[in-house]
């Protein structure tokens, strides 16, 4: 059975349609990137499932039950959610913040400890919230979520205000939870090293999936074309007469050549068989790229809504500088 | 039930943190020892008068500044919540908006009544041991009823406030209109009502006018006060002595001014967008 299932799920706001018939499936053990630009409709899709919204048409499932539904209560304790931009309370101790969510979910003491110190908060657990940085509120908030060992977790914005070191820690407990068998929705617009942790993107804009798939799937649909990068040295001229591609150099001095998905097996094979090579390597499509392609497939061209700032405002205020 | 009771320690400590519970306290025990010693300076005497006039003067002060802390103890509980995003997580936890009201109603109301228990209390206690010739019965009824009275005042307030703080969307506009609340109740309606009988001569049919001091819960209050003493309230409170009303009406007209802004601010909550 599906953790979620959202079938043709469309919100709207008064008149604003804010989501335009949504798709979504997840199964146990799955973690899902969803991404988009802001009100792109990612919350609303998060509030949707966590039974926070009712959906204008469709349906939403959540461990085959309506999330918004009275009953729905005694399942919201496998239920785990990090929210965007959280600042708790600002006079409590951090230990006291996470034993009053977890009186609430009915969760031993002794776990808010041990929490806190995995999420490397355990010297700073007797400290009040309001000395806090962003980022440890933001590891709080990760160990609020994490209180039951939930069976669906969903995270929005999880590694913003993160520090590198933090991020990578935050993606350990992610593939462990995910090992463990829980489902995972990140929610973000951060795409660099989420990658490697997900099992699906789905990639929002203007309220419709532009796509939803594995990321080898959407490298498939996308034919975007695989950088060979390589360094020797070369007569480039003849090379790239051979190769049937101008070479280019990237940032680091490497050599760099484009490539469509057939050409690139022949064109390792020529480089390989060079006596000057020295380095090889592969970079298909990153999520970055990929995502830039189905927002601008469509020529759309993102757009902010007139009452938060209009292009012109923008451009004075640049102008003015 | 139990998850109200989480949320009631939770503001319970808040307050305690934000050192709410012990200005309130020092507040009241400060004023109710002053009042009951000075409070008669004006007829020339110093020292403590009489049981009864102790109250009187002591409610009088109260309806200042009781509705008054406790609009600013729990102006911001919803929208402040909702600001710091903390509603939006409360509401994906198994906890009901009733439990989250009601656990906040429990955690409010048990630090106005510390503080109202602990402030008036301890001046009852100094009456009672500095005072000559005080009938000890006489004046811990008057205080006991006097403290439970107080107490259900606080918690009308307080659900004034919730019924405010889950209507708004900005922390400003809470506290904004639980000033007007404040000045409505405690200066606005008894002006109002005495310019109707002023302006009309007196012509009101006689026997509904008493009642309209019920639709304000100061007014409520000092009633109760009254209820035990020969005096007649002074003022406005004068014309509800001709038509004298029980004390368990009045206290059940203090339950339904509870009852029905905790109601109403319920209902705002369940339709107030996340």
């Amino acid at each position: 059975m599906s953790v979620i299932n959202l079938q043709n799920v469309k919100q709207s706001f008064d008149k604003l349609s804010v989501l335009k018939g949504i798709d979504l499936k997840l199964e146990p053990g799955e973690v899902l990137g969803l991404f988009g630009h802001n009100g792109a409709g990612k919350t609303t899709t998060m509030k949707l499932i966590l039974g926070l919204l009712e959906p204008t048409a469709g349906s939403v499932k959540v461990f085959g039950h309506n999330p918004h539904d009275s009953n729905f209560s005694h399942h919201r304790y496998r239920l785990g959610f990090l929210p965007e931009n959280v600042s708790f309370y600002q006079q409590l101790t951090g230990l006291e913040v996470l034993a009053f969510f977890a009186k609430l979910k009915k969760v031993d003491s002794k776990r808010c400890l041990e929490l806190l110190n995995q999420v490397g908060l355990g010297n700073a657990k007797d400290r009040k919230i309001k000395t806090y940085s962003k980022g440890m509120k933001q590891r709080l908030g990760l160990a609020q979520a994490l209180l039951t060992e939930p069976s669906l977790l969903l995270l929005d914005e999880p590694t913003v205000g993160l520090d590198p070191i933090a991020t990578q820690e935050f993606y350990v407990i992610v593939d462990e939870l995910k090992s463990k068998g829980c489902s995972i929705i990140l929610c973000s617009h951060v795409l660099p090293g989420v990658e490697k942790h997900i099992d699906k993107a789905a990639i929002l804009s203007q309220g419709q999936l532009k796509a939803y798939g594995s990321i080898t799937d959407l490298r498939r649909q996308t034919n975007l074309n695989t950088q060979v990068v390589f360094d020797g040295c070369f007569e480039i001229d003849e090379l790239s007469t051979q190769l049937g591609h101008t070479i280019d150099r990237n940032d680091e001095g490497f050599f760099v050549v484009s490539l469509s998905s057939e050409e690139k097996l022949d064109a390792i094979k020529l480089l390989m068989e060079q006596p000057g090579l020295k380095n090889i390597d592969t970079r298909p499509p990153s999520l970055e790229q990929l995502y830039k392609y189905f927002i601008e497939q469509d020529h759309q061209v993102i757009t902010f809504p007139h009452e938060v700032t209009s292009p012109n405002e923008v451009f004075e205020i640049g102008g003015a500088k | 039930m139990k998850a109200s009771i989480a949320v009631a320690q939770k503001e319970f400590k808040d307050g305690l943190r934000n050192r709410w519970l012990i200005a309130i306290t020092l507040i009241f025990a400060i004023f109710a020892s002053a009042l009951s010693w000075f409070g008669s300076a004006a007829v020339g005497s110093i020292g403590f008068s009489s049981v009864a006039n102790t109250i009187v003067s002591l409610s009088s002060l109260n309806i200042f500044l009781l509705p008054l802390i406790a609009l600013l103890l729990s102006y911001n509980a919803i929208v402040g919540e909702d600001e710091d995003g903390t509603l939006l997580l409360l509401l994906t936890y198994p906890l009901t908006k009733a439990e989250l009201l009601l656990g906040k109603l429990i955690g409010h109301t048990a630090i106005l009544a510390i503080a109202t228990i602990v402030g008036f209390g301890s001046a009852s206690l100094t009456i009672a041991i500095f005072a000559e010739g005080v009938n000890l019965v006489e004046l811990s009824t008057a205080f006991g009823l006097f403290i439970f009275s107080a107490i259900l005042l606080g918690m009308i307030f307080i659900s004034l406030s919730y019924l405010i703080s889950s209507w708004v969307s900005e922390k400003s506009k809470a506290a904004g209109l639980a000033l007007i609340i404040w000045f409505f109740f405690v200066l606005i309606f008894d002006m109002a009502l005495l310019g109707i009988l002023v302006a009309t001569e007196g012509q009101v049919h006689s026997e509904l006018f008493p009642y309209l001091l019920l639709l304000n819960p100061t007014d409520v209050f000092r009633l109760v006060n009254l209820v035990n003493f020969e005096t007649n309230g002074t003022g406005l409170l004068s014309i509800a002595s001709e038509q004298s009303f029980s004390l368990s009406g009045l206290m059940l007209s203090m339950t339904i001014w509870i009852i029905v802004p905790f109601a109403l601010a319920y209902y705002r909550l369940t339709k107030r967008p996340i």
